[in-house]
């Protein structure tokens, strides 16, 4: 049920996109109203998710530390895993972000008998690196439909992304990877017992969408060989909100957008916010310099303590024996 | 004595997934593997709500009325006072890298204590309450009601985290279990759940200014004690000043160093070095605990203990303050101590008064760790050493989780280690610095009615320092933690016996040349050393690195004879 839900539902999904535009000709619902509802929706609840993570206070510099923290001059500091600075931070968001650090340090243990061991285990950091870097070039490569004239820049990507001239249409690399990745992602989560104990519904589904959104997208361009001038004039009118529609660039067109459309509305009400987050880590984005510069706390308040005061009170007699001295003689 | 759990039974266990989806798994209490309610007293003496004795044993638990709302409005409250929880609530994407990192998991195999599940335990009922769909798909989306049977389970599994951040170094977006468990026992809290092992030092530490509830006449008498073991050992005699004011500095160290071996031997290293250095220091009866066990309760509680280290500093006139070795005591002081309580600028920057070096990664706290200031001292070459001293014992450093992932104080240990002993030796790189594995009892596990689930917690370590022990023989764990001093000798004698637990500050006890000292024919532990070290030829030792001593004096020396050597990496070895 883990998995079959989700899966029906993103064949579903496709399914209803497929015979509203084929058979009921729903094609300003599917190509031009849920797009921009979707893209709404999206800006919409990024921004309201961060704003309210952003509204959190962070009472506390909890860095986690993972290298050698800046003491005595000698010591060779590490400057990224333990950074002291604002730019050191940075230096380790980036890290974060763009190579994926952390997961790159994952290991995997193992138990014979009374023994315990560690192995390699980089498939997990790969995978997520290729998925997440094809995704990037994907939607970089996608810009070409909605500018005009092209920037070199974007149409630089896909002629690279292209560069190995396969077949017509040209075969993209990144169609290939971010295929492979997914594919390695969700095999993962199916058939590694651990990671498929602890998988939600709401881990399988916005895998399966994402597989649809590329599996929809690969069709439409080598299978169904969409025309690409049609959907460029459509892309275009979207873009610059005079939407025109293509009622002849076939359903699987309307399909992909659909799905995509789905991802949009779907992504700020899930876990896919991990996007926005990992920015937000307090354990990663803080320099670990709270000996140095005093961390506020924005709701410290006073305290109850028991004083010196009082205890000397009730210790006086004690202490007195024992020859401490006393604040009060009395 | 606490019964031992049959090895065998123990590592009973595999990595396999249960049956049961672990939503419908209901927690089960084995004893051996949790701790005693708080009582009643206990709570009420720091003024904790639903003070009253209770077992987790018994099917009641005594809750107050309308606790689920007492809950889910402390999660409310908390997620406006913490990104950190709102953030990890929502952004974790049960990726499962951190499920084999948690030394519980690692040696239980229950997937309740993968740090991803544990949280998962808390945000199923955060989905159900504060998100949408949650509300609407309920268990379909993971969330589920806050009912009696999941408040138990909280308890049962947020007792089951030590708070190391083990995890969080290998989380992508650095989710820290610590954090949500640090949540989680604040919600418990609310309701006057907690163990006796936590409550009863709190009460302790806020009415008496330690853990234990040392008055001061005891503290006292107690130093006495271990003045008189130094007078053996060196033939000196040393008279620590207490509450002394216009000291220079407030020594501050866990109180676990001024009762409990092997803790009162690091104690007794502190002194020698600071009275060899002649610096004028105080230590106070009132602040006489470096720890902090209300960290383990609440953030309030937390604030409240250490408010009396800067009270203390304050009232006493100190420039500065110097801290002892201790873990979770590191983390309060580098991350939390100024925020609550400074800024302390009635101290100074700390200055060395010996080397005159300036702890500038200190210049706001102005409390300075007791490794940052001897690896100062012995890099500009104040203090004399015969390492030789150490030649006995073969020596291994376990990091401490606090000071490696809340401070990262890995170098400096070990500079100093490299400096007074000839026989250290580093285990596996998987198992130490950011990688470090916890003792299995931190964040206040150190009971003995769990002893089943410390030594598993301490499998993981004990693990690596067999490694080590059938490589190179061997037979110290050093460490700069008082917990890991408390917790470690039983872990030890159970999974890799032969093994002493020593905290770094003894090994440089056994080092250090004082002036006017006896020769030294003893140990700290009072243990004869392989042969007299007469001072002139103890210094040509030092310096010809003679092969370690033939005869094994000890059943503690299990000599390799390979004469391999401080193998063990000094990054910043001169």
């Amino acid at each position: 049920m883990k998995i079959g839900l989700p899966l029906l539902a993103v064949v579903a999904l496709a399914a209803l996109a497929w015979l509203g535009c084929e058979y009921l000709r729903l094609q300003v619902l599917f190509g031009v109203v849920l797009p921009y509802l979707a893209l709404l929706l999206f800006l919409v609840g990024f921004v309201y998710r961060v704003v309210l993570w952003g509204r959190s206070a962070v009472p506390f510099n909890i860095t986690t530390t993972c290298g050698q923290q800046k003491s005595l001059p000698w010591v060779k500091h590490d400057r990224l895993e333990n950074p002291s600075s604002t730019t050191g931070a940075i230096g380790r968001m980036i890290l974060e972000v763009l190579l994926f650090r952390s997961l790159f340090r994952n290991l995997r243990t193992e138990k014979r008998g009374a023994r315990i061991s560690f192995g390699s285990a980089k498939w997990l950091w790969l995978g997520g690196l290729v998925f997440h870097w094809s995704l990037l070039v994907v939607l970089l490569r996608h810009l070409r439909l909605f500018l005009e004239p092209v920037p070199v820049v974007i149409s630089g990507i896909g002629a690279v992304d292209g560069m190995f001239q396969i077949g017509v249409p040209v075969l993209f690399l990144t169609d290939i990877t971010i295929l492979a990745a997914l594919a390695f992602l969700f095999a993962r989560r199916v058939l590694a017992p651990r990671i498929r104990y602890l998988s939600l519904p709401a881990d399988y589904f916005p895998l399966l969408l994402l597989l649809g959104v590329v599996i929809s997208g690969i069709l439409m361009r080598y299978a169904f060989k969409v025309d690409m001038l049609q959907v460029k004039e459509m892309m275009l009118g979207l873009a610059s909100l005079h939407p025109q529609l293509s009622m002849s660039a076939g359903s699987a067109l309307y399909v992909h957008i659909f799905l995509v459309s789905v991802l949009f509305a779907y992504f700020p009400w899930s876990k896919l916010m991990h996007a926005g987050g990992i920015f937000l880590s307090p354990t990663r984005n803080m320099p670990n310099n709270s000996r140095q510069v005093r961390h506020i706390n924005p709701w410290n308040y006073p305290v109850q303590v028991h004083s010196y005061v009082e205890y000397e009170d009730e210790y006086r007699e004690k202490m007195r024996k024992v020859g401490l001295p006393l604040d009060k003689e009395g | 004595m606490v019964k031992q759990p049959d090895k065998q039974e123990l590592l009973d266990f595999g990595y396999q997934a249960p049956a049961t989806p672990w939503l419908d798994t209901p927690v089960d209490f084995r004893p051996g593997t949790y701790c005693h309610g708080a009582k009643g007293k206990n709570l009420e003496a720091v003024g904790f709500p639903n003070a009253r004795d209770w077992s987790p044993a018994e099917d009641d638990w005594k809750l107050p009325d309308e606790w689920q709302n007492t809950v889910i409005e402390g999660i409310a409250d908390r997620m406006k006072k913490y990104r950190s929880f709102r953030l990890f609530m929502d952004v974790c994407v049960r990726c499962g890298a951190c499920a084999d990192k948690c030394h519980f998991y690692i040696a239980s195999g229950d997937p309740k204590n993968m740090p991803v599940l544990r949280a998962e335990l808390l945000r199923s009922v955060y989905r159900r309450n504060f998100t949408t769909s949650g509300k609407l798909f309920g268990k379909l989306a993971g969330a589920r009601d806050l009912s009696e049977d999941v408040l138990k389970e909280w308890w049962y599994y947020f007792f089951q985290c030590t708070e190391c951040r083990r995890c969080s170094v290998f989380c992508p977006y650095g989710i820290d279990q610590a954090e949500i468990t640090m949540m989680g026992r604040e919600l418990l809290n609310l309701l006057g759940l907690n163990t006796d092992w936590i409550s009863g030092p709190v009460a302790n530490c806020y009415m008496k200014g330690n853990h234990v509830g040392l008055e001061p006449q005891t503290i006292l008498g107690n130093v006495e004690f271990l003045m008189e073991d130094i007078e053996t050992v060196c033939g000196k005699h040393i008279e620590p000043s207490f509450n002394r004011k216009g000291a220079e500095v407030l020594f501050v160290v866990p109180s676990g160093d001024l009762y409990a071996e092997p803790g009162t031997f690091a104690f007794m290293g502190y002194v020698m070095l600071l009275e060899q250095l002649g610096l004028d220091y105080t230590l106070s009866t009132y602040a006489s605990e470096g720890g902090n066990f209300g960290l383990f309760t609440s953030n309030e509680m937390a604030k409240r203990l250490n408010s009396k280290i800067y009270a203390e500093a304050r009232r006493l006139g100190v420039k500065w303050i110097l801290g002892g070795e201790c873990g979770h005591m590191w983390r309060v002081i580098n991350q939390y101590m100024d925020t609550w309580n400074g800024p302390a600028d009635f101290l100074e920057v700390p200055v060395s008064p010996i080397t005159g070096s300036k702890f500038e990664n200190a210049s706001s706290t102005k409390m300075v760790h007791i490794a940052e200031f001897t690896a100062d001292l012995i890099y500009h070459d104040k203090i004399k050493l015969d390492k030789s001293r150490n030649d006995h014992l073969i020596v291994t450093y376990h990091d401490s989780c606090n000071t490696a992932r809340g401070m990262g104080l890995m170098d400096e240990p070990r500079y100093i280690m490299n400096k007074v002993c000839n026989n250290f030796f580093e285990m596996p790189e998987e198992t130490i610095r950011e990688r470090t594995f916890c003792c299995g009892a931190g964040s206040g596990l150190n009971a003995g009615e769990n002893m089943e689930l410390r030594l598993r917690g301490g499998l993981p370590r004990a693990n690596a320092v067999r490694y080590v022990q059938e490589r190179h023989g061997v037979n110290v764990l050093a460490n700069i933690c008082a917990v890991d001093r408390a917790a470690l000798p039983a872990v030890m004698d159970y999974w890799v016996p032969g093994v002493a637990v020593m905290g770094l500050h003894e090994l440089v006890g056994n080092a250090l040349v004082m002036d006017g000292e006896s020769v030294r024919h003893l140990d700290m532990r009072g243990e004869e050393l392989p042969r007299p070290m007469v001072q002139e030829e103890s210094v040509t030792l030092a310096v010809d690195s003679q092969p370690v001593a033939e005869a094994a004096p000890s059943d503690l020396a299990t000599v390799t004879g390979e004469g391999e050597k401080g193998a063990g990496k000094a990054v910043t070895d001169a």
